[in-house]
């Protein structure tokens, strides 16, 4: 008798430590190492405390392992990854190609139309949502106000790049190492060739026609280089084609540019406890050219379900979560409003108290003035603002900002440059079937 | 009898090692010296030295942003393991190619050699397909096979020269004592090969610590290794140098340790058979 109480006790507990081991799902989310994200996962027990039958492991690597590493494992059917943080060039292209699950079916609490139009629609793929952004980004003009003040000017908050030119003059000082304009010439798709390109979308320029031929032979590609190469070489810092973002965010900080034109992310970086400059920075709109689009891009890191995923009920319920106004909310309790990941929900900008962070209007406006699906003046086939949304880009952007790089590296003259980026993307876009 | 060195040539030829010895060294050098300053103090040009800002912050945020001992634990393991493993296997067929050698131990060697010529990356997708099929995505005895068959051409070329230099004639005499196949690899090949298979040991377990494409690609979370450590502390704002070179050297110290430590044995080893 003793003995079957005995096993019916260890049966009880057995049954029971197996219930439970089979109620607990552990997703994995592999993610890229920026702030916001950290931050994510030192909130964890919010989502821990909420959803105890949801573990969740993470996966940081650098954003071109990441993607290399992703892009196998979808492509394997591998299902490693439940949530991936990809960014608005990937979600078109993955989306089209049906390895990404559709968030349609995210609950309505959610409020999915409150994500930012622009936002949305550069995560949207044939009407499906197939990412949840995280925090959005736009580009804009951040620039020293006691330098300006000085040189008798004052920066209007839609410039054009006719004003970024005189104001860059009136402050560049060398002898003093304060340089007008810090800009990328770092080669890369992200790098240099993200600022270029949406530059490039305000002098009317565009990468391809509608039949897919490259168009770097144009006059507006061919203002766009030589009005960078003379602003830079005229006003630049020395040895610019090695800055991206890190390194004009250093010579920003140390008081050494007088403007920078870069991610409206850079905002709380260059008013923060390690610039030297933090109580004497303003903000304005990228510059544009009259022809009615402006050279800011748009980015958003943005959550999203690999259809390979075993796991998505628990991924949607993380999506949910990180996504949602309520972290927003949390984010904000816990850290001060001016630490929320920004860019991805209007309500943020209806909330009084966020509305009083210095660069939120400003980040609004240049997220909103960026579109996507009609980025330049005239029509294009593609959809991206600072990127084409095509898997060849990558690679053919970044042999196209290394000639760039180059040319502002004093090896190559704009014309001999622009003649080898139509050349190496003609080739490219032949060998793809794009064009005959 | 040795050559008589004037005191003139001794200083020159040291002058000379320590100047070779410095520029090898100076990558690791200003790493170390990079991970102790301000991310505004790491990018800074021209490059600061005496004027840097000073900190032990990265260090700091490094440690509680991961969970370090599990991704040095797994190093450990993944390294030690594969070297071990691939022991096993390159002892005996060493033994085989320096003693009992074929028509084709030439060719075998040479082809065996010719499969490190080619790019990982090639292969990556089939390996990645069979890791799938066999449950051995994220796990430490899936990176010790692999890394174990990437660096067996070199562990059996190294053992092979190293054996070569041992005369047949006494594992000849232990077979004639009645030794069988086993304890003349055993009890008289090993032991007189111990420095030439340590070295290779310690090559190995080097190799195995820094390779950082399988390690990044085969795993995810429970079997990943410093190398995707690394991996991790680069931003996609660019690479934040400080915290990067903070993070490296957490990563290659335990292996600098053990460098310096078995330096000798590591130096022998490699001379050995050098000079006959």
């Amino acid at each position: 008798m003793k003995l079957s109480y005995r096993a019916l006790l260890g049966a009880t507990v057995s049954l029971a430590l197996a219930g439970s081991a089979l109620a607990q799902t552990t997703i994995t989310v592999a993610t890229v190492n920026n702030g916001d994200m950290i931050r994510m996962q030192g909130l964890m027990d919010d989502f821990n405390a909420k959803h105890p039958d949801i573990t969740v492991e993470w996966v940081t690597l650098e954003e071109n392992v990441l993607r290399q590493n992703v892009t196998t494992d979808i492509a394997t059917g591998g299902g490693q990854y439940d949530v991936l943080t990809i960014g608005t060039y990937e979600v078109p292209i993955w989306g089209k190609q049906g390895w990404l699950a559709s968030l349609n079916d995210l609950p309505a609490d959610y409020d999915v139309d409150d994500i930012l139009p622009a936002i949305r629609g550069g995560l949207t793929v044939d009407g499906n949502l197939y990412a949840a952004p995280f925090y959005g980004e736009s580009s804009m003009v951040m620039y020293r106000t006691d330098l300006m003040e000085a040189a008798g000017l004052t920066m209007p908050d839609a410039p054009t790049w006719a004003d970024i030119e005189k104001a860059a003059a009136a402050m560049t000082n060398k002898d003093a190492e304060i340089y007008g304009v810090c800009l990328r010439g770092k080669a890369g798709w992200g790098e240099n060739m993200a600022f270029l390109t949406a530059m490039s979308n305000s002098f009317g320029a565009r990468w391809f026609d509608e039949a897919w031929n490259p168009q770097f032979d144009s006059p507006e590609w061919k203002a766009t280089l030589d009005f960078y190469l003379n602003l830079m070489n005229n006003y630049g810092p020395p040895g610019a084609s090695n800055n991206g973002f890190n390194e004009n965010l250093t010579l920003f900080n140390q008081g050494k540019c007088g403007m920078w034109i870069d991610a409206t992310v850079a905002a709380s970086f260059v008013t923060g406890k390690d610039s030297t400059v933090a109580d004497k920075v303003g903000f304005a709109l990228a510059p544009d050219n009259g022809l009615g689009k402006r050279g800011n891009w748009l980015w958003a890191w943005s959550l999203a379900i690999p259809a390979s995923s075993q796991k998505q009920e628990a991924a949607k319920t993380f999506i949910n979560w990180a996504t949602n106004k309520d972290y927003l909310a949390l984010v904000a309790s816990k850290e001060g409003w001016a630490n929320v990941p920004p860019g991805t929900r209007t309500s943020l900008y209806e909330n009084p108290e966020y509305q009083k962070v210095p660069f939120a209007k400003m980040t609004l406006d240049s997220i909103n003035s960026a579109d996507p699906t009609k980025p330049t003046v005239q029509p294009v086939p593609y959809v991206g603002v600072q990127f084409v949304a095509i898997p060849e880009f990558a690679g053919v952007a970044t042999t196209v900002g290394e000639i760039f790089s180059a040319a502002l590296a004093g090896q190559s003259t704009a014309d001999e440059a622009l003649a080898a980026a139509q050349a190496a993307v003609a080739e490219e876009m032949k060998a793809a079937g794009y064009i005959q | 009898m040795a050559r008589a060195v004037s005191p003139r040539r001794m200083i020159l030829t040291t002058l000379a090692a320590w100047t070779v010895a410095l520029i090898i060294f100076f990558p690791v050098l200003w790493m170390i010296l990079t991970s102790f300053k301000t991310e505004a103090s790491a990018v800074a040009s021209p490059p600061e030295l005496l004027g840097a800002s000073w900190t032990l912050e990265n260090y700091v945020e490094v440690w509680a942003r991961s969970d370090y001992p599990r991704f040095f634990w797994n190093s450990v393991v993944i390294a030690v393991g594969s070297t071990l493993l691939g022991l096993v296997i390159a002892i005996p067929s060493a033994w085989a190619m320096a003693f009992v050698p074929g028509k084709r131990t030439k060719d075998l060697l040479m082809w065996m050699l010719s499969t490190k010529m080619m790019p990982a990356v090639a292969v990556m997708v089939p390996i990645y397909l069979l890791f799938l099929q066999f449950g051995l995505l994220d796990t430490r005895i899936g990176l010790v096979l692999v890394l174990m068959l990437m660096n067996l051409p070199i562990l059996i070329w190294m053992l092979y020269t190293y054996f070569k230099e041992i005369p047949a004639e006494i594992l000849e005499a232990a077979r004639m004592d009645g030794a069988s196949l086993w304890n003349e690899i055993l009890y008289v090949l090993t032991p007189m090969a111990i420095p030439g298979i340590a070295s290779t040991m310690l090559l190995n377990i080097i190799l195995a610590w820094n390779e950082a494409f399988w390690t990044i690609v085969l795993t995810t979370t429970k079997a990943a290794p410093l190398s995707a450590f690394i991996a991790s502390f680069s931003a996609p704002q660019g690479l934040f140098y400080a915290k990067l070179s903070a993070a490296s050297a957490m990563a290659i110290l335990p292996i600098l340790i053990l460098g310096w430590f078995s330096q000798k044995q590591l130096v022998r080893g490699l001379t050995f058979g050098a000079v006959k």
